[in-house]
């Protein structure tokens, strides 16, 4: 079953067309990829779909539902998370404040709770912090909760980036570069929590420059060029495909 | 005193209770009136502080005209509470009445500037701040001008007037400090605070996890200027009369460096910054004129304020810029580019740049 659904999204910033007529489908339960040479319009797809964007024309239905023309915020609280390709973390908050906040849509505590400290709010912050800290063990960083944000290692910036969004209890995550910037044991770990989190019941939508990786776990594989899609399949299908081989070295001589 | 975060909570609020109970017996060890009424004036400044430190230490949005509110809880309390228009509503309402009218204001400030951010913010907050006064000045019908209103409605307690003394003033003002801490140490532990500092820390991560930016950002600007609005109450009804120069840009820059001082966001650290500038202001700088006066050398040294004010805050720049009593995250912020400057600057890109590519 399709949970995400791209209709003949475009995107335009005044003659630039970042995004053409992309039309494509998540099916719920899946780990998908998107790739595509830099400047392809892969960003642009994610900001769309979280609504830092609004599409220039076309439609995007999340679970049932129109979500584009939502802000940001509401977006998240239907069902989508993300990280981003320049990790953005709070990063002069504890890693359990991180993620505490990630649930920040889930919870109920109104603005006199947060005042007042009501008997409501005492329980609700125990079980917040309680699932933080459930998730900042699921992705292996259980001994730096106390830790800035900022002072974590690299790879555990991008495991707390994946934490944290795995607080809003998404539906759907999508994961921008998750594996840039890492050694091949961080990659390893990476697809391996990539997978735990599948196995949770969240499906995984990918932008990826990293073939290992993508031909690796994905099921399926769109490829963006110039903001339009040139090839749709699973990995066996995208490789084969000539005009990807075109997208990424050129045509032949 | 560095080390006050790090003490367990139930050591953090014995202190502040003792603290607290020095502060309530004072009054029967000292019978020098002069200083309850410079305690009480300080309290005020406590009290704005406090109420500052939620919109720029919590949330990060930077306000320079924040002596609006409290203009406009002072003048609350002098139009409804004054023969001016022969209304007499008794002290104790209007501290919320004052404050609900200044968390208005608050909302109506915050709702235009909220795609402001830094600067922008600071030059439009700025802005309202000049406002505010030059309006009571020229509605005279209403707010009497340049003269003010006079005569205000003296507070009374179950039938006891406050009369001329400052003890009554003194313990208004401690149990609102004593209130206003409570309930800023509950938000900045709490969903509402946690969405602040994310704000503060990175807005459009911030709105991915659900935050709703406006709802949160007005929050803090109306919370900040009902604290204010309490204060003005206090401030009008014990010196009985307001006038428009009470609140002028020195004060907003005043309450500020007060913050700079002690260490934004931090909130012990903003009533020590508080009171050491509340000590130089009104207390240091005349004593000095009349220990002038005394040699015979007439300066009027209150004219140097803000070149004092100037040197202090330069010095606090240089030698420590996070603050007095800075929060842990403060002083970590303004500590983490003094390593390896490339890395640093790395890092700020890291950090800086916009989700896309």
């Amino acid at each position: 079953m399709a949970l995400l659904h791209l209709h003949d999204v475009s995107k335009a910033f005044g003659g630039l067309k970042a995004v053409s007529d992309l039309s494509f489908t998540v099916d719920e339960g899946a780990i998908v990829a998107m790739i595509g040479p830099n400047g392809a319009g892969k960003s642009t797809v994610f900001n769309v779909i979280t609504g830092i964007y609004t599409p220039s024309r076309g439609s995007v239905e999340f679970d049932g539902r129109r979500i584009d023309g939502l802000k940001t915020h509401q977006i998240t609280s239907c069902g989508i998370a993300r990280t981003f390709q320049n990790i953005r973390l709070f990063a002069f908050m504890s890693a359990i404040d991180n993620v505490m906040t990630g649930e920040h849509c889930r919870m109920h505590a109104k603005i006199w709770d947060s005042l007042l400290h009501t008997p409501g709010q005492h329980k609700e912050e125990a079980q917040v912090r309680e699932r933080a800290r459930q998730l900042l063990d699921f992705v292996g960083l259980r001994d730096e909760q106390e830790n800035y944000a900022r002072n974590l290692p690299y790879g555990s910036q991008r495991k707390l980036e994946i934490a944290r969004a795995l607080a809003s209890e998404p539906k759907l995550l999508l994961l921008d570069e998750p594996a840039a910037g890492m050694n091949p044991r961080e990659k390893e770990e990476l697809i391996d929590l990539i997978r735990r989190t599948r196995d949770r019941g969240v499906t995984i939508f990918l932008i990826e420059h990293d073939m290992g990786l993508v031909m690796n776990i994905s099921e399926r594989i769109t490829v963006l060029d110039h903001g339009e899609k040139i090839s749709e399949g699973t990995p066996a299908q995208v490789r084969a495909d000539e005009r990807v081989i075109e997208a990424y070295l050129g045509k032949p001589a | 005193m560095r080390k006050l975060a790090a003490l367990p909570k139930s050591v953090q609020i014995g202190i502040w209770l003792i603290v607290a109970g020095l502060l309530v017996i004072l009054p029967v060890l000292d019978h020098n009136g002069s200083h309850f009424n410079l305690l009480a004036d300080a309290g005020v400044y406590v009290l704005l502080a406090l109420g500052l430190n939620i919109v720029v230490g919590f949330a990060g949005l930077l306000d320079l005209g924040y002596a609006a509110f409290f203009a406009i809880g002072s003048y609350t309390y002098a139009m409804l509470a004054s023969p001016q228009f022969n209304l007499h509503i008794p002290f104790w309402p209007m501290l919320f009445i004052a404050s609900g009218v200044a968390a208005t204001a608050g909302l109506l400030l915050g709702a235009p500037t909220l795609r402001l951010r830094g600067d922008y913010l600071a030059i439009v907050t700025l802005g309202f701040g000049e406002i505010v006064p030059q309006t009571f000045l020229n509605l005279n019908k209403y707010t009497g001008g340049p003269n003010g209103i006079s005569s205000l409605d003296t507070p009374s307690f179950f039938g006891h007037s406050f009369g001329f003394s400052a003890i009554p003033y003194y313990y208004v003002i401690l149990a609102l400090i004593g209130v206003g801490l409570w309930l800023a140490y509950n938000l900045k532990d709490s969903r509402l605070g946690r969405a602040w500092m994310a704000i503060r820390e990175d807005e459009l991560a911030a709105k991915h996890m659900g935050i709703n930016a406006t709802t949160t950002k007005l929050a803090a600007f109306a919370f900040g200027a009902s604290y204010s609005g309490m204060a003005g109450c206090v401030f009008a009804s014990k010196l009985n009369l307001v006038s428009p120069d009470s609140f002028q840009f020195s004060v907003s820059v005043l309450v500020l460096a007060m913050l700079v001082l002690g260490g934004m966001g931090n909130i012990p650290g903003v009533i020590v910054g508080s009171l050491v500038l509340y000590t130089v202001n009104f207390i240091f700088l005349p004593q000095a004129n009349n220990i002038a006066a005394s040699v015979n050398l007439h300066v009027d040294f209150t004219n140097y304020r803000f070149f004092i004010y100037g040197i202090i805050l330069v010095s606090i720049m240089l030698f420590k810029p996070e603050g007095l009593i800075p929060s842990r995250q403060r002083r970590a912020e303004l500590r983490a580019g003094h390593g390896d400057p490339a890395l640093a600057a790395q890092e700020q890109a890291q950090f800086t740049k916009v989700g896309a590519g």
